[in-house]
């Protein structure tokens, strides 16, 4: 019983340290957002996990978390979504999908 | 807990809002604009609501979701704190709803125009999800309504769709999103060591564990990257500044506010024995930093957009100082008093004028078809209701006598003169000096004489426009007259009193030397001295060095990277203390 909950522990914790690795040194925006959507995984493992311990006498799970849980997952999605769109019209906008404040190829008139 | 009677009117604040929101986008076109002003006038008149009937429900008003007590539902409530910032918030939105109307009408001959639409569904929606976030009470529920705000709040950063504005909207909304799953993480260990999020009951039962000190950390670095605070500002001026006018208004007085208040509401309501200190120092020291680096860099940009959006970073500074002033030493913990009133009125004052400030901003681009500071030269002949309102908005920013921040002012020196902590007063005090030096500097430009000729508006400006926001600053101004009203206001110094007048002229003529100083470009009328060059010479290099300093902080790399940094920071000072 424990040992699932640690194990689904551990593996929130990996996913979360690889999602924030991921978020400081990748400069690619859609690739935050990928990261972004890594660290949501490990945290919404972690609520299961929480879920889990929090187990009364007969029932499977705490069932409150499994309630956020949802609600955290379509929040996730619609942020996701919002962020895509956002990188899409700057796509179409500029042909390019980067962070820089002055984007390389229009350097050229200083 | 038990509803009380005018806990319906909670439900209504936030409800009707979000109504507007979906009635907008059903009618579309123009009828955008008249659903999202029968919703201001509407929302006005609930806020007022509300405040009237605290008195009946022992200044708490309390709903209960589908009536299910906590921790199994979820509490609607307000308390002082949040009474006294849903009337303030109404109060901004009104001023910049009437600013819009000039900006965002739907032109003649077109049913539907995109800028208009969004702009008024959004403006409800910001205003309904601020609500959310001042009567939650619960931790999850919060974030959820911080994320409303967020997601309300990009769109009005691109609002025009350029490039560079998109950028800065994705740059926001991505470095928002990395606070929000921190706070998320802490929310579920709270969970996990607590079995309930209600912050009442989060009160009553949180100890300093381990996992209570890491997720009190990653819950106050989440909301402090939402918030901006030094060092975690890298998306604030690119979107403050790109944003139109009124949206301008609407991030950088109201938005920010909205993850500020639920640190306070974390660390006052969910952890106030849990926090240390030590932490609270090191949040306080953050704000000081945003306070110096804000100040000194606004006072090297070239753009008057630019210049504000820097003295938000700053004005975000102010919010936190009042933490370890409100550090009851004694009890070891947070205590609510004068240092949280200070802080409040400093929030509220900061919202009226800010906004107030975005909007003269937005006038004299309006009217000049550019906002250069050096440039401004004849701009107090043009727009003078515009430049009358600059000025009385950094008065108020600036803190001196009647304005909302001189009081909030006196209130935290008074609650650190009786801890001791003097270094306060001084960050206080430079914070106003640096302040007043921009003010003054953009102020002389403005009223110096055009370089070439008189300059006439090159497109006329809205005189409502002109009026709310001038009408907005006004309120900030007058807002120390609230030293006449109750505890613990009724403590503070009369506002217009003689030796008051003094310090405010020491504080104007500082901030004139520092602009001298330190201007990135000065007005002809200041630029001739022999000293003031002799002078510049070393602090322009100074000034300089601040403003890389900020370049450097404001790559993505670094900060994120100082996001976990202040994580780690903020764990550690809470263990320290003890």
């Amino acid at each position: 019983m424990t040992d699932a909950a640690t194990l689904f522990g551990l593996v929130a914790a990996a996913l979360v340290g690889l999602g924030v690795y991921a978020l400081i040194v990748d400069p690619q925006p859609l690739r935050k957002i990928l990261a972004f959507n890594v660290i949501g995984a490990g945290v919404f493992v972690l609520f299961g996990a929480v879920a889990h311990r929090g187990a009364a006498a007969g029932w499977g799970g705490d069932p409150v978390p499994q309630a956020l849980l949802i609600t955290g997952l379509v929040v996730a999605f619609a942020a996701t979504a919002l962020a895509v769109a956002v990188l899409l019209r700057l796509h179409a906008e500029t042909g390019s999908a980067t962070l820089a404040p002055e984007p390389p190829p229009a350097a050229g008139d200083e | 807990m038990t509803a009380t009677p005018g806990g319906l009117l909670l439900v209504a604040a936030v409800l009707v809002p979000f109504v507007g929101v979906l009635a907008g986008f059903a009618l579309g076109g123009r009828n955008a604009q008249r659903v999202a002003a029968v919703t201001i006038l509407a929302g006005a008149a609930i806020a007022a609501a509300i405040v009237a009937a605290a008195p009946d429900s022992g200044g708490t008003l309390v709903y209960l979701l589908g009536g299910w007590p906590p921790p199994l539902g979820i509490a609607l409530r307000a308390d002082a704190l949040s009474l006294v910032m849903i009337p303030a918030i109404a109060v901004v939105i009104l001023g910049i709803g009437v600013y819009a109307r000039a900006d965002f009408a739907t032109p003649e001959g077109v049913r539907e125009a995109r800028a208009p639409l969004v702009f008024w569904t959004l403006l409800l929606a910001i205003w309904g999800a601020l609500n959310l976030v001042f009567v939650a009470g619960e931790a999850f529920f919060e974030q959820v309504a911080l994320e409303l705000l967020t997601f309300a709040a990009v769109p009005l950063v691109s609002l025009d769709g350029k490039a560079e504005t998109l950028r800065a909207a994705l740059r926001y909304l991505l470095y928002a999103l990395s606070g929000s799953i921190f706070y998320l993480l802490g929310a579920v260990l709270v969970y996990g060591t607590y079995g309930t999020l209600d912050i009442a009951l989060l009160g009553e039962r949180a100890d300093p564990d381990p996992a209570t000190l890491v997720a009190a950390a990653l819950m106050t670095v989440g909301l402090a990257a939402k918030t901006a605070l030094f060092p975690l500002h890298l998306w604030l001026p690119p979107a403050h500044a790109g944003a139109p006018p009124a949206a301008s208004a609407v991030l950088s007085g109201l938005v920010v506010k909205g993850s500020w208040f639920l640190v306070v509401r974390l660390w006052f309501d969910v952890l106030p024995g849990v926090v240390t200190a030590p932490s609270a120092e090191l949040l306080a020291a953050l704000g000081a930093g945003a306070i110096l680096v804000g100040n000194v860099v606004a006072l090297r940009q070239e753009r008057l957009k630019l210049l504000v959006a820097y003295s938000t970073v700053a004005q975000i500074g102010y919010l936190f100082l009042m933490f370890p002033l409100a550090f009851d030493a004694g009890a070891a913990a947070l205590a609510r008093g004068g240092a949280l009133a200070g802080g409040t009125l400093q929030a509220i004052s900061h919202a009226l004028a800010k906004a107030a400030m975005f909007m003269a901003a937005g006038l004299v681009y309006r009217g000049l078809g550019h906002d250069r500071i050096a440039e401004l030269g004849g701009v107090a002949r043009a727009l003078p209701l515009t430049v009358l309102t600059f000025a009385v908005a950094g008065l108020a920013l600036m803190g001196l006598p009647p304005s909302g921040a001189f009081a909030a002012k006196k209130l935290l020196l008074d609650a650190a003169g009786m801890s001791g902590r003097w270094w306060w007063e001084t960050v206080l005090d430079v914070g106003g000096l640096l302040t007043a030096s921009y003010v003054v500097l953009v102020l002389a430009h403005a009223l110096a004489r055009p370089a070439g000729g008189a300059v006439e508006p090159a497109k006329p400006v809205s005189r409502l426009s002109e009026l709310a926001a001038l009408a907005l600053a006004l309120g900030s101004l007058a807002l120390g007259f609230a030293a006449l009203g109750p505890a613990p206001f009724d403590a503070l110094p009369k506002p217009l009193a003689a030796k008051e007048f003094g310090a405010a002229l020491v504080t104007l003529t500082g901030g004139a030397v520092l602009a001298v100083a330190l201007g990135r470009k000065l007005p002809p009328l200041a630029a001739g001295g022999g000293l003031a060059a002799a002078v510049r010479r070393v602090t322009v290099p100074a000034g300089a060095a601040f403003v890389r300093a900020d370049g450097v902080l404001r790559q993505w790399p670094v900060a994120a990277l100082a996001l976990m940094l202040a994580a780690i920071a903020f764990a550690a000072t809470m263990l320290l203390g003890r």
